[in-house]
């Protein structure tokens, strides 16, 4: 197969950037994207030009590295599918393909198609946690979970933290990573015991991050490749909501020796 | 976290006043078609002019009124604020057209709203600030004679193109508003949502429907 | 010769851990945060223990290549992790978990790190439901099992087929929670180059930050490597693109012994190779050996014209296919350990029986599970890999058999370490798949995240403290050190030339021709003639790679090139050792297949009397050939004999 691509270039954070032309032939329909894109790369060498930079990792649609907006669709044209787990098959013999960066303020372009998703980790340290030490922790059979809780735990707890939500956003909003998290451990008894105040200090961080706000497009919901649901954007409303109207003041406990 | 960004109110509590004041509005459209409706009774404009009239003056309604242009104020600010937000929030814009499947109408809320908005100024100008005296009325039509002056408006062809379009606008804002704000305010059920999504629909149907049945009944039967 | 000693301590095996952690020295508060650790890699192993040191008060710097802690692939590990909990009343407990360990590992790990694994395991399963892991459980709410490869109970905690990815989220917040708390400080985005000894101990780290190309020095008290396995020296593996050796290989090359490097193991349910352009590996999980049949057509005639794709494999009439595993391994079937499916896949393929259009394929059946249980269970169960596999192969294994093949996915061999994790240099630790300590020779499914949390959670934090309670005097460690300023000097000596070669072919092309190498003489099966051919391929590569190798970009900018460039040099270097090992250890035991030795029915033929060793080798510098060092193996608890799953 023969293609024309359209890749966004950026020497670094400052530069300007713009999309370049490439063409590449005789691809397998078998291979995956990334693999197109190492011929691609294979090529630029051997003419001793940059070769295009782009995260990538695991390979197969899990530690979500991959990052890729193709033809308007974060993760391209496939439904609950990474960009490492999209094979070539999926294109049009002699297609154009347009491949830009993730877009939001709060990822900012290093390279290339290469964004900076730190704002993520820095939410999860406002409290995507359970405050447990190591030691001193019951049996593991203790509290009984049911399982149909255990289950859309599991299903939030899925995300793989790539960013698509934000990327297909048109508010560039990260309401559903952030739900997904706080529905995660809002559903299980361990977790709840600080879900008041771990939803008000995620949605803080999330909001001084710079993302924008819900608009309810859904946009996210339809390009996650883990197809995890808005009914969770609902329950992280609800939970701040109750958080904000009903939890007792905090109390600034200062202790001496 | 520096205290300029603590002290704005946080996305989620923005976007629940705005959902809790359109859903006011909401109710607020149900009452107004009722009472827009009876200009369709043959009846030479009586009940409507009476239930004007009671809508003029009720005491309690009065109160309302304040609390119902909050409501818009309100919806209207915030809408504005969590727009800019958004757009701010992405500097850089894609080359490529969005092509997520996603509902087309939902991406557009501002721009509807903003035609709905449009519609209200007019609205205003033909309606409320006649009766409130900041316009004059046109000639041989008392200012709070909302009856001849709606008969007035709907003979003129341009008015009601424009009405018919504002409307089908509100109803595209509605369908997806409606829905939107149960949303927003954490009321997603597994059971309920697809019921939630097609009441959504009936409702903004029936409320831009409803509405727009009166130019034409004018156009046609009048 | 070094006399390596595992100082494990002089009590019966059950009461070693206990005894160890009575008698160990601590450090207290007010010290602990005078101290610093820096932790090499955020998997399993790297983000428990970065997580729990910091909890504990110590001053954490935790480094990883990737942009953030939670993308270690650790993250991949889809099937589960084991635990001697009993919680299915089958017979399972901590002397069955550990003996099924050492089994398994076919009697080459040390008794007393794996007793250790196996009686903390129930702790693991504790710890990670407290953090919120959401395991499968039953409609009573109490904890799922299922059971893996190797075993005859199910003693496997799993969370759907991401079990991995679950675990790794929950050691992946609790380091974030001590991120949040200021007790550990994230370097993402870094390449460790070299570790720094002064006088004798591990003192830092040179870091290269990936995006500015900045030589960066890291000091601390004590460093730990958590830097997975190296599986990526055979080029196509199921490890991530960015899995590399390199910190365990500088460690190496600084003094720390490098154990069994030959021990490698090849998981026999992976998609099989379908092109020269294909760039990794996709693994599917042991689970689906559980329901799963694995089978190739009784007649060659047919498994050509499979091959030619005249007909189906639904057209091959049941009387007309092969069990194999189950013809040749009744008791255990399909879920015989991963180096014995491994070997009877190669075995049937190299008999002319293989299928796919490579010939190098079996298939793995579930009709017959769809009948029994429906589809609907099996979708429950499996649902995510199916989905995965017909992503990949355009297949849809509900109607049709998948097809797999083996392939390298996990790494045995690694950093010699002692009972407290401690390599052969002071203060340098090895946690987790970097280390050789428990797996033996080959691994059983289901255990690598048990190890890799046992260490990280439970053990590190314990063995380190008597290691830093002899260091609350030493200030922390400059780097102004002439010992840091050598190091910085060669790493940017090495980036330099590496960037001035100016050759002809891009590092891909040398990583490809290594991994071909090792997969033909040092991958399922080896002898002696194709390692010693493997010995001089291997320096010829050496060669061409230093001279011929072309990287574009520069040193000072974000350049994906010049990182993979010295990763696939040290894995030529290590290609080197494992091959020389492999030479070395004249017996076949787990992963390691010699053909020379086997049993007339074609299994393994172990040879205690001489190798009953754990192989230790040590950097001589340069090109000179390394030193062979032996821990003997002590086997006082558990009585090797033939490994028979039959």
């Amino acid at each position: 197969m023969n293609f024309t691509l359209k890749i966004w270039r950026q020497k670094n954070a400052t530069d300007k950037g713009g999309l370049v032309t490439y063409n590449v032939e005789n691809i397998s329909p078998d291979s995956s994207f990334f693999e197109m894109l190492d011929v691609l790369n294979q090529q630029l060498i051997a003419k001793g030009e940059d070769p295009v930079s782009f995260d990538h990792d695991c390979r197969e649609g899990i530690c979500g590295t991959c990052s890729l907006y193709i033809n308007g669709r974060p993760h391209g044209p496939l439904k609950g599918t990474t960009t490492c787990q999209l094979h070539m098959r999926s294109f049009r013999n002699g297609e154009t393909i347009f491949v830009e960066p993730w877009r939001c303020g709060a990822f900012p372009v290093i390279k290339d198609l290469i964004v900076d998703r730190s704002a993520f980790d820095k939410i999860i340290q406002a409290g995507g946690y359970v405050s447990v030490n190591s030691g001193g922790i019951p049996d593991a059979n203790t509290i009984p979970v049911p399982k149909s809780d255990a289950d859309a735990s599991f299903d939030a707890a899925a995300c793989i933290g790539c960013g698509a939500c934000v990327a297909s956003c048109p508010n560039a909003s990260a309401m559903l990573f952030v739900s997904a998290k706080v529905s995660h451990l809002a559903l299980l008894p361990q977790g709840r015991v600080e879900a008041e105040r771990r939803v008000q200090n995620m949605v803080a961080a999330m909001d001084s991050l710079g993302f924008g706000n819900c608009s309810n497009t859904y946009a996210c919901e339809a390009e996650c490749p883990k197809e995890i649901t808005v009914a969770n954007i609902a329950r992280m409303n609800r939970e701040f909501l109750a958080a904000k109207l009903f939890a007792e003041k905090e109390k600034q406990i200062s202790f001496s020796l | 976290m520096d205290s300029s960004t603590r002290k704005r109110l946080s996305s989620i509590t923005s976007k629940v006043i705005m959902a809790l004041a359109g859903l006011f509005l909401v109710v607020f459209l149900v009452v107004h078609l009722g009472i827009n409706l009876l200009l369709l009774a043959d009846d030479g404009g009586r009940a409507f002019s009476a239930a004007a009239e009671f809508m003029g003056t009720n005491p309690v309604i009065r109160v309302f009124e304040v609390v119902l242009f909050g409501g818009f104020l309100l919806h209207m600010a915030f809408g504005v604020m969590v727009s800019f937000q958004n757009r701010a929030s992405r500097p850089v814009r894609y080359q490529h057209k969005n092509r997520s499947e996603t509902s087309p109408l939902s991406r557009y809320m501002f721009h509807s709203g903003i035609i709905v908005f449009i519609f209200l100024v007019l609205h205003f100008i033909d309606y409320y600030f006649i009766k409130i005296g900041l316009v004059a009325p046109p000639a041989g039509i008392a200012p709070h004679d909302f009856y001849h002056r709606s008969l007035v408006l709907f003979a003129n062809k341009g008015y009601s193109g424009v009405y018919l379009i504002s409307f089908l606008f509100l109803g595209f804002h509605l369908n997806h508003a409606v829905q939107a704000a149960f949303q927003t305010i954490g009321l997603n059920h597994s059971k309920y949502m697809d019921a939630i999504k097609v009441g959504s629909t009936l409702y903004a149907i029936v409320v831009a429907g409803g509405f727009m049945v009166i130019p034409f009944w004018f156009i046609l039967f009048r | 010769m070094i006399n390596l000693k595992a100082g494990s301590p002089q009590v019966p095996l059950p009461e070693q851990w206990d005894s160890y952690k009575a008698g160990c020295k601590l450090v207290n508060p007010n010290n602990k945060r005078k101290l610093d650790i820096i932790v090499v890699g955020t998997g399993l192993a790297g983000a428990s223990a970065a997580a729990t040191l910091g909890q504990l008060g110590y001053n954490v710097k935790s480094f990883c290549y990737q942009d953030t802690p939670r993308r270690a692939h650790s993250i991949a590990a889809q099937g589960g992790i084991n635990a001697a909990k009993n919680y299915q009343n089958d017979g399972d407990n901590v002397f069955r978990l550990f003996y099924d360990t050492i089994k398994g590992g076919d009697y080459r790990a040390r008794e007393s790190n794996v007793y250790r694994l196996a009686s903390i395991s129930p702790e693991i399963i504790d710890l990670c439901v407290a953090q919120g892991v959401p395991f499968a459980r039953e409609y009573g709410g109490l904890l799922a099992n299922r059971s893996f490869g190797g075993t005859q109970v199910s003693r496997t905690f799993y969370a759907r087929g991401q079990t991995g990815q679950q675990l790794l989220i929950g050691a992946y917040s609790a380091l974030s929670r001590q991120i949040s708390e200021g007790t550990v400080k994230l370097y993402n985005r870094r390449d460790v180059l070299d570790i720094v000894i002064v006088d004798g101990k591990a003192r830092g780290v040179i870091a290269r930050n990936l995006v500015t190309g900045e030589i960066e020095r890291h000091s601390a008290h004590a460093v730990v490597l958590a830097t997975g396995g190296y599986g990526n020296v055979f080029f196509l593996s199921t490890n991530a693109m960015g899995s590399n050796v390199t910190p365990a290989w500088s460690a190496y090359k600084r003094g720390a012994l490098f154990s069994n490097p030959c021990f490698t193991q090849i998981h026999p349910t992976c998609i099989p190779v379908h092109g020269e352009f294909q760039s990794k590996l996709t693994l599917m999980s042991e689970s689906l050996r559980n329901d799963g049949r694995i089978w190739v057509p009784l007649d060659k005639a047919d498994a050509e014209k499979l091959r030619k794709k005249e007909i189906t494999p639904e057209q091959i009439h049941e009387s007309k296919r092969d069990y194999y595993l189950e013809r040749r391994y009744p008791a255990f079937g399909n879920l015989v350990p991963r180096d014995v499916a491994s070997r009877a896949a190669k075995e049937r393929c190299d008999a002319g029986y293989g299928v796919g259009s490579t010939g190098r394929a079996v298939f793995l059946d579930f009709s017959d599970a769809i009948k029994r249980l429906g589809r609907e269970a099996i979708a429950a169960r499996y649902g995510n890999l199916f989905q995965m596999y017909e992503q990949i192969v355009a297949d849809d294994p509900y109607q049709t058999p998948m097809m797999i093949y083996p392939a390298v996915h996990y790494t045995m061999g690694g950093l010699w370490v002692d009972y407290e994790l401690m390599t052969t240099v002071p203060g340098l630790y090895a946690i987790g798949e970097c280390n050789f300590s428990d797996h033996g020779a080959n691994r059983l499914g289901a255990s690598a995240l048990m190890q890799g949390l046992a260490d990280g959670y439970f053990v590190l934090p314990y063995t380190i403290s008597g290691y830093l309670s002899n260091e609350i005097h030493t200030p922390p460690i400059p780097t102004t050190l002439p010992e840091f300023h050598t190091a910085v000097q060669g790493v940017t000596d090495r980036l330099t030339r590496l960037k001035n070669t100016n050759g002809k072919q891009s590092v891909d092309h040398f990583h490809r021709n290594l991994g071909k190498i090792m997969w033909e003489y040092c991958g399922m099966a080896r002898n002696e003639a194709g390692l010693q051919k493997a010995l001089g391929l291997i320096s010829d590569l050496k060669d061409e790679f230093s001279t011929g190798v072309r990287i574009p970009g520069g040193l000072k900018e974000y350049n994906p090139e010049l990182e993979k460039a010295w990763r696939v040099q040290d894995f030529i270097e290590l290609g080197d050792l494992m091959v020389r090992d492999a030479l070395e250890r004249k017996e076949s035991c787990g992963g390691h297949f010699r053909e020379e030795y086997q049993t007339p029915d074609g299994e393994a033929l172990r040879n205690d009397e001489e190798f009953a060793f754990v192989s230790a080798w040590e950097y001589k510098g340069g090109t000179a050939t390394p030193e062979l060092h032996k821990e003997e193996l002590e086997f006082n608890v558990v009585t090797p004999s033939q490994r028979s799953y039959k």
